[in-house]
């Protein structure tokens, strides 16, 4: 008869301990690049961090003693996104609402999520060249080539699955008792959906529209493709059709320039997309929990 | 002779007319006919699987909501058929209404509950005044009157069923459809909505599914027993059927067909 007792001896439990360990030391090397990475990028551009630069503009390489700022790009990324946001949202949410809403599971909805997962494992790199051939050398919007508006489309093609997907899984989640409670008092489908169900989901949706607005702002090679880079500050609506400088290409950039200077100007861009990112997921959580509180009233 | 059926006739709000309901190739219920008169309470009983919630959702076009589920035959209702082409589902809901067998409040305020099924239906008037109507008609005013701006969810769930029926009378239905309104609720909260149900029908025609036969004999005028039986076959599948449909009181004390009698004292069900 066995002892009820632990025994740590027992080969079952050495093996458990051996597993439990294991797993931990994965789990800390798993997470490790991320400290690494964080740490690294807060040290070296931290300390590049002047009232500077936000207020002026690069200079050209060569000039080492001073690398200047990087105001155009920090505009430049604003602009890009925002851009990207305006055609990647009502596109992506409408198109959610209508996987979720509308379709009744047919073949068309089927081919249209399948179309999305492929959307979404696009390299980015793509969607670049693809907005590269349809925009840019064929100079059709108003005869510019490289620009900013050219940029934002890139983006918007990276934003769009993710919005898709986040408002159609929103939206699924809505029980259907609610939708049946608003269509049993005689509401009609497109009021149920914008005063019942769009409501309900909006946190889901609204934390995936900014994880996409996350994504896109930090990409780099689409932007290489579409807006390429401008060393001078917007200064009108004009600029967007012109080339427009943005953080991430700014890195890539400075980044591979022999001079000290524009090193650790990139190293400063670095540290400043890697914040408003980080502090856009944070935002992306705090309005999650807002929602959340103000739905119990 | 004559003039009687007609007089019946014209008492019958809902008809319905050699109904037969499918889901996909699943034939649910076949061959059903059955007038609802104006003003009663009519209870549908049966065991389970026999189509009665079917039925039921087939009144008010809700069975349109559920993927691949069609119906034959006619339901007249104020004299159209409402499954007409030409007939919009969106406008026989608004007339009959309908309160689930879960409580589902929407996940606004007590208030905006009841005031966004009038506000839809473009409903002209003082909404103070019909959300007060309305919570009293389902006997839930005295118990939310100081908190109309608390959610819906704050209430426990008899009262949110209440607010639920509320929420129908608000849009002031011609027939009210019942799906097991009580079985999620207590004994005490189900006295409550019975009572309500004597209330209410003094002015609407209420139809409700019901598992309780305590309840349909409590509540009901008339009662509808449906039953299921195998398909002839022989696969095992079932199809319910309009086994007994009778006044409540014929029905419990001197049913004609021997199922019947048999489920109501319980034999089988």
């Amino acid at each position: 008869m066995n002892s009820l007792f632990y025994q740590k001896n027992s080969s079952r439990n050495i093996g458990d301990k051996v597993f439990t360990s294991l797993s931990l030391i994965c789990v800390v090397i798993a997470i490790l690049p991320l400290i690494f990475l964080v740490t690294y990028i807060l040290i070296k551009g931290g300390a590049q961090i002047t009232p500077e630069l936000f207020t002026l503009e690069p200079n050209p390489p060569g000039d080492d003693l001073d690398a200047g700022g990087i105001n155009p790009a920090l505009i430049g990324t604003l602009i890009i996104t925002t851009i990207a946001s305006i055609i990647a949202i009502p596109v992506g949410v409408g198109g959610g609402i209508y996987l979720a809403e509308y379709s009744k599971g047919g073949p068309f909805s089927r081919f249209i999520r399948f179309g999305v997962n492929v959307l979404a494992g696009v390299p980015s790199i793509i969607a670049g060249v693809f907005i590269y051939s349809l925009v840019v050398s064929t100079k059709i919007l108003f005869g510019s080539m490289y620009s900013g508006l050219a940029g934002g489309m890139a983006l918007s093609i990276l934003m769009l699955p993710t919005v898709i997907k986040t408002t159609d899984e929103g939206l699924k989640l809505v029980p259907n008792e609610l939708r049946y409670a608003s269509l049993g008092v005689g509401a009609s489908m497109y009021t149920t959906i914008l005063k019942i169900t769009l409501p309900s989901a909006f946190r889901s949706i609204a934390t995936g529209v900014v994880l996409g607005i996350a994504r896109a702002a930090g990409e780099t090679a689409p932007l290489i493709f579409t807006a390429l880079f401008s060393y001078y500050y917007i200064t009108g609506f004009g600029d967007l059709f012109y080339e427009m400088g943005s953080l991430a290409v700014l890195i890539y950039n400075f980044a591979l320039e022999p001079y000290d200077a524009q090193n650790k100007l990139a190293w400063a861009a670095s540290f400043i997309l890697v914040l408003s990112i980080l502090s856009v997921n944070i935002f992306s959580r705090i309005l999650a929990a807002f929602t959340e509180k103000t739905k119990r009233v | 002779m004559i003039k009687n059926t007609k007089k019946a006739q014209k008492n019958n709000i809902l008809s319905l007319e050699d109904v037969s309901i499918s889901y996909g190739k699943f034939e649910a219920v076949k061959n059903i006919f059955c007038n609802f008169k104006k003003g009663d309470i009519t209870s549908l009983i049966g065991p389970s699987g026999c189509g009665k919630s079917t039925v039921l959702r087939s009144l008010n076009r809700m069975n349109d909501l559920i993927p691949n589920c069609s119906l034959k035959g006619t339901v007249l209702f104020d004299g159209t058929n409402i499954y007409d082409k030409r007939v919009d589902p969106v406008e026989v809901r608004r007339r009959i209404g309908m309160v689930f067998q879960q409580p589902n409040p929407f996940p606004k305020s007590i208030y905006e509950n009841i005031a966004f099924g009038a506000r839809i239906n473009g409903f002209v008037g003082d909404i103070d005044d019909l959300v007060e109507l309305s919570l009293k008609k389902a006997a839930l005013w005295d118990e939310c009157k100081d908190k109309l701006n608390d959610s819906g969810y704050s209430l426990s769930g008899g009262q949110q069923q209440r607010l639920c029926i509320a929420r129908t009378i608000a849009i002031e239905p011609e027939i009210i459809l019942m799906d097991e309104p009580c079985s999620a609720l207590d004994p005490i909260s189900t006295l409550k909505i019975e009572e309500t149900m004597h209330e209410l029908k003094k002015n609407y025609t209420i139809i409700i599914v019901t598992h309780n036969m305590q309840q349909a004999l409590r509540v009901s005028d008339m009662t509808a027993f449906f039953n299921a039986i195998e398909y002839e076959d022989g696969d095992g599948g079932k199809v319910g059927y309009l086994a007994e449909f009778n006044s409540t009181k014929k029905i419990f004390s001197s049913p004609k067909e021997k199922t019947t009698q048999e489920y109501i004292s319980g034999k089988f069900g």
